[in-house]
């Protein structure tokens, strides 16, 4: 048993013992559960991948004279903001797209620029069109603002993403006779192709299954610098079909993360394009996981072929809402780049980038190691599996 | 010695109705494998091609080709990895028809090999973050 605060002094004195989600695998083969996890004091998780529930708010500060931006208009390069806040805020979420984008019209639509490329060219650096209208009020009487602005220039730019970090997710197929273009890429008529989108056993989630030690208010790797988890994600819902040792076998929780954009790398924060269906930001995140006791390193060591999700049909009952299983898979079949679905090999590829999440769990591990991040107790937990919190459809109420 | 190289031409309008790749055959002793065609009367032709022979009739060939004032380019530039852009997530690897992407086992970073690549340029709409790039 240790608790956060030991394992902090720890840090403080370059004493600590930190390795990733999947170094603790081999690690506990050869040295038993019992000893690693005293010997180990932290577990590094990571996931890069397309998360479209994100964005950033902003502040502009005022020009002279002042604009109102609430109830006005606010535009960066074309891609349009939320300005429904007070006079000098606004958010941009990331599939935002340009009013003159042609999307879906010329099928499938290319999205070439949309919210998640704007942050990327912001946290590059970039000048960005800022163009505001507001319909002026005694006290910000200006009703237009077009100007050339860069990160530097607002007073906060803050990343904002309701919900992040998705544990476990779909493997993707398409049953019907045409290509469908699909937030889980391009999928080939006849089950000509599987998409699937999670980094496995280094995804954070999925090493920490009951939330056991990612809470609210957790200090974690976002987009290349510190952010944390400001609440749980939106759809969050633990109550799902689990293995026996816990792993959701669909997706599940999710977490809501902030930190300030200013400082982030773009390397972290990538804007992406889905052909046909829209724009979106990948999104890097790491997050730490304190092995209290042996139950939680133990969670830490689950591996690909433990992790199970189901297989479902894109063509149909996806987009229809009906519930649809065409069968269950682990994460080491859908990595060896073919599975059988309804007796067919159907080759498979994935969204989310394995070696780049690997290369983020071990940035995290440095920053552990060198004294540089600090691990923290979480504010509150976030509902599990005993909780009311779940995922429901809309029950459309009709207007007559 | 036998050559067989992928080749890029562009035809200009004049030529689209001339039975070129049959003069290539049957003058030049050339066999050919159509990579990509894109044929529309009065426009500009483009034709991507594998053309094999000995290298004496090959050299012979393209001197044909220039002589007919067809631009030649050699396809292995036409597509290339913005390697800073590229994610490595995969997604390329099952969409493209001559497996030019394969993902290393060991270091799970996506492999672009573009000797394979035949520019049919399915990965370049596909790729999320646009790391692939066309080159003419």
């Amino acid at each position: 048993m240790k608790t956060i605060s030991e394992i902090n002094e720890r840090i403080k004195k370059g004493k600590v013992v930190v390795t990733t989600a999947e170094e603790i695998i081999d690690l506990v083969d050869r040295k038993g559960l019992k000893k690693t996890s005293k010997e180990v004091d932290v577990v590094t998780t990571a996931t890069f991948a397309p998360m479209c529930s994100s964005g950033a708010y902003f502040n502009i500060g005022q020009p002279k004279p002042k604009i109102k931006l609430g109830g006005g208009k606010v535009y960066l390069n074309g891609i349009p903001c939320y300005s429904g806040f007070a006079a000098g805020d606004f958010f941009l979420g990331v599939t935002s797209l340009p009013d003159d984008d042609p999307k879906n019209r010329i099928y499938p639509g290319e999205f070439r620029y949309g919210g998640g490329h704007l942050l990327e060219d912001l946290v590059s650096g970039k000048d960005v069109k800022l163009e505001a209208y507001g319909y002026g009020t005694d006290c910000y009487p200006r009703k237009r603002l077009s100007a050339w602005v860069n990160i530097n220039d607002f007073n906060e730019a803050i990343l904002f993403n309701p919900r992040n970090c998705y544990q476990n997710y779909n493997a993707a197929v398409n049953l019907s006779k045409k290509t469908i273009y699909t937030y889980m890429g391009m999928l080939k008529p006849n089950l000509g192709n599987a998409h699937y989108c999670s980094s496995g056993q280094l995804s954070p989630l999925l090493n920490d299954p009951y939330y056991r030690t990612i809470g609210l208010g957790t200090r974690v790797f976002l987009g290349g610098r510190v952010g944390y988890i400001a609440w749980y994600g939106t759809q969050h819902n633990p109550k799902v079909e689990r293995t026996k040792k816990g792993i959701p076998k669909e997706p599940a929780g999710t977490l809501a993360l902030i930190g300030d954009l200013k400082g982030m790398k773009q390397q972290w924060l990538r804007g992406a394009s889905f052909l046909g269906y829209g724009a979106t930001l990948i999104v890097g995140i790491g997050i730490p996981i304190p092995l209290l006791n042996e139950e939680i390193c133990r969670f830490t060591t689950v591996k690909d072929k433990d992790i199970y999700t189901k297989i479902v049909d894109y063509s149909e009952s996806h987009p229809s809402g009906e519930k649809s299983n065409l069968g269950e898979v682990n994460y080491e079949e859908l990595k060896s780049g073919k599975i059988t679905v309804c007796r067919k090999k159907v080759p498979t590829a994935s969204l989310s980038s394995y070696s780049k999440a690997k290369e983020i769990a071990e940035i995290l591990k440095s920053w552990i190691e060198e004294g540089s991040f600090f691990l923290t107790e979480p504010v509150e937990r976030i509902p599990s599996v005993n909780s009311k919190v779940g995922f429901k459809p809309l029950k459309e109420r009709p207007i007559r | 010695m036998t050559v067989s190289k992928k080749i890029v031409l562009r035809f200009p309008p004049t030529l689209v109705d001339q039975p070129v790749v049959y003069r290539l055959v049957k003058d030049y002793n050339l066999s050919f494998n159509i990579l990509k065609a894109s044929v529309t009367p009065k426009e500009e032709g483009l034709l991507v091609l594998e053309l094999t022979g000995k290298e004496k009739d090959y050299q012979r060939g393209i001197d044909f080709l220039s002589r007919l004032k067809i631009k030649i380019q050699p396809l292995s530039k036409d597509v290339t990895r913005d390697e800073d852009r590229c994610t490595h997530c995969g997604v390329c690897i099952d969409v493209c028809p001559t497996q030019a992407f394969v993902l290393d086992p060991k270091t799970k970073r996506v492999e672009f090999y573009k000797d394979k690549c035949i520019a049919c340029e399915l990965c370049i709409k596909i790729c999320p973050p646009r790391a692939m790039e066309l080159h003419f």
